[in-house]
Parts: structure tokens; sequence; C-alpha cells
């Protein structure tokens, strides 16, 4: 999905925890996240520290979108 | 004497538990358990099964350093003939936790591995070039014909055999080429080739041309507080009751849905439609695997121009390929056409 997005002329990053999968099916623009069940979460933390975290990384994912990038990157906090 | 086989296989295949027991650590068990029973049978007293290592499929994946240095201590103790992993079908983190391992043993441990995937299973791209991965159906009501071929491949493995073509084989090709002499001279096969090609018969081509799907990272966005961004997932988030019915696994279809009216997504309201990870925490609060609180916060503070309307999502478990393409390429265009300027993408 991330390819045909990509290919329809949309900037498009990718937030998942399986980076290596991410590099294999070529997503150009990718962040990391926290565990398969709850990417954007964790669920040890209480609420207002969980949305942060999950700030953090969407802030993260709208740096990638705003970097431009040759070829695939992997934004690291 | 009977060869020494260590088994890797998830917790499913374990019979441990289903997702929820996906997070568990590798654990050790002498002897065979599971899919290794059948594999035991088609070894035929050739080769055997001394050791099973079981381990969660999240687990592997989220902690990868930790899983392989337990994982190959383990294995160590046995120094076994052969490792195999798997086999694990069209299951994405199970096929890259066993490409994963068996390579680690392979290159750390010097022993020879055996893994078994379907084609399209993402550690089947990130390994077929260094390991012998069999091609298997893409589930486990493949297990018949993946167990023979398996044994198969292993028997070769151990008593070192040369190893047949991928077809022979029924191996994974890995773009390894081989030295053989033809019936015929080249310049009559290419002749050959040529003439049934002009007469519409098919062909086979001796140099399948590698398939690079790679696109160019398009430019950034260059003014976010204007850009409009819009939400897609694989991660199966539906409105609550999953009003459309997306499958659990192998989806057939996408879903869209109006967001306009939410903060911040909540059990009441939405809930994950994917079988194919521990959806407990995704139903407490969908906003894990899809962030509109904080992306209508970011509206709000005037970081990003506007939140879009609508969300994109399938379920992105077992799901084909084909599907997916043809999803993304159908509403890549409905974006297009609403002015999205980005688009963030979340998987589970």
């Amino acid at each position: 999905m991330v390819k045909e997005i990509e290919r329809a002329g949309i900037p498009v990053v990718h937030i998942c925890t399986v980076v290596p999968i991410s590099l294999t099916v070529g997503a150009n623009r990718i962040v990391p996240a926290i565990a398969i069940p709850h990417p954007l979460g964790n669920p040890a933390l209480d609420a207002s520290e969980e949305k942060s975290l999950r700030r953090k990384i969407v802030m993260n994912s709208l740096k990638a979108l705003t970097t431009e990038v040759e070829g695939q990157t992997v934004f690291e906090e | 004497m009977s060869k020494k086989i260590v088994h890797y296989i998830n917790q499913f295949f374990a019979g441990v538990g289903g997702e929820e027991k996906a997070d568990i650590k590798p654990e050790l068990k002498e002897g065979v358990i599971g899919p290794g029973m059948a594999l035991n049978t088609a070894l035929k007293g050739e080769g055997e099964i001394v050791a099973t290592i079981i381990c969660g499929d999240s687990y592997f994946n989220e902690n990868v350093e930790e899983a392989k240095a337990t994982i190959l201590e383990m294995i160590k103790k046995y120094n076994p003939d052969l490792f195999i992993a798997g086999p694990a079908f069209n299951a994405g983190r199970y096929g890259v936790a066993c490409g994963t391992i068996a390579n680690a043993v392979q290159e750390e441990l010097d022993i020879p591995v055996l893994t078994g995937m379907y084609i399209e299973n993402p550690g089947a791209d990130m390994f077929k070039k260094s390991l012998y991965i069999v091609e298997t159906g893409n589930s486990a009501a493949a297990m018949r014909t993946a167990v023979p071929a398996m044994a198969n491949l292993a028997l070769k493995i151990l008593k070192g055999e040369a190893i047949g073509s991928p077809e022979e084989d029924k191996y994974i090709a890995r773009g390894i080429r081989k030295n053989y002499f033809a019936k015929e001279r080249g310049s009559k096969r290419a002749v050959d080739m040529l003439m049934k090609k002009l007469k519409g018969e098919e062909f086979k081509t001796e140099y399948p041309m590698p398939d690079f799907d790679r696109v160019e990272p398009n430019p950034a966005v260059k003014d976010l507080t204007k850009a409009k961004i819009a939400l897609v997932t694989s991660g199966g988030i539906v409105p609550k009751k999953n009003p459309d019915r997306i499958e659990s696994s192998s989806a057939s279809k996408y879903g869209k849905y109006d967001i306009s009216g939410f903060n911040d997504l909540a059990e009441a309201d939405h809930e994950t439609a994917h079988g194919g990870y521990d959806p407990v925490y995704a139903n407490i609060d969908p906003d894990r695997v899809l962030p509109v609180d904080v992306l209508r916060d970011l509206e709000k503070e005037g970081v990003i121009g506007e939140l879009h309307k609508y969300f994109y999502t399938t379920v992105g478990n077992g799901t084909s390929v084909g599907n997916s393409k043809a999803f993304a390429t159908e509403f890549a265009k409905e974006l297009k056409a609403d002015g999205v300027d980005a688009v963030i993408l979340t998987s589970t």
C-alpha cells in the first residue's frame, strides 16, 4: 500500500514496528514504532504519558514527511 | 546413526496459544513438538529432531537481538547437523523470525539450515538469497505438501548430496547461477525461443529478469501548516462492529470511514478487525494504532493544516500483495483527488 500511495505522487511515511519488513516492501520514509499490537502506544504507561509518547512518534513522522530523502530512510528518534 | 536436528517453531504451532501468547520468550524443549512430528516421520530415521525451540512471534520481532542470542545459545549445546525453522506459510512475523534465526545459525554457528514459507511472506524476500526456503502454500492447510518437500531437502543436506534446481527441490530461487551442459547450443535455444514467441506459444526464459519494483520517494512536504494529512492503516481499525465486515485475515476489501466527528478514537466507537495480533490494546484505545487524537491536537495547534476527513483501512494479515496493491491504487486516486498532501500509514 505504501508503494502505491507513493506511486500516486503523495509523500507517505510508514510507521511500523518491524522495520526490516517495511524496508523489504519498499517504503521510503520509515518511522519505527513501539510494539506490534500497539505501535503508537504503551499500555504500561499512564494515559497522559502514553499520549505524549504517541505525539513524539507522530512528530517524528511529520519530520520524515518534511525531509527530502534519496532512497529508503529510517527516521530513528 | 541418525543425524541430529534442532527445530524452531512459534507459539501457535507449539500449541502454547494464539496472539495472546505471541509475546512469550524463547523456550527449549527436549524432543519433538507439533509439525516436528510429521517431519520426523518423513525423515525415515535418517535424521531426528532432538530438541524444539519455541518463541512468540511478537517477542522475536520486537526483541530481535536478545531472541537471537538466547536461541543461538540453546542450539549450540546440541551441536546439531541441521537446523530447521518453520514452515511459516504466509505468517509474516513467523516467516521473518524463521529467516532471521536460520540465517544467524548458518552465519554464526556454521550449521546448515532450512526453512519453509509462502512466496509472499516478507521473510522470503528478505532471506531467499542466503537460505534454502522451501516454497509452501499460504496456510497451514498446506502442511501435507510442505513436510515432504522440507524432509526431501533436509535429507539431501544431511547426506551432503547435491541440491537440485529450485524447481526440482521445491525451494524459492536464490539467484545462484550454475554451469551445466545443455543438449543444444545457445544460439539454437535462443532461436527456438524466438520462434515460439513469434507463434504466440509459451516459452521459458533461461534468464528471468529480477523484479525491482521500487518507487522513488516523492518530494517532501514544504509547508506542514497548510498540509492536508490523511491516515491509512493496515492495522484493521474500523468503526465498532466492523460495518463492512473486513475479514480478520486475507482481506478482500478495504474500508473508508469518516472521522470528521471524532477528536479521539475510543473503545465505544472503534475497534480492530485484525486477526493477526492480540487485539486487546487496540480495542481499548484505537488511537494506539490510528493516532487520531494526536493529529486532532496538531490540527488545532496549527502544526498541520488539516486532518483529512476520511481514513482508509484494511487488515494486513495474510492479505495478498495483489489485493493490497489494488486497494491502494484505488484509494490513492481518491486521496489525490481530495487534495491530500501527505499520508501517514501505520502498520501493526
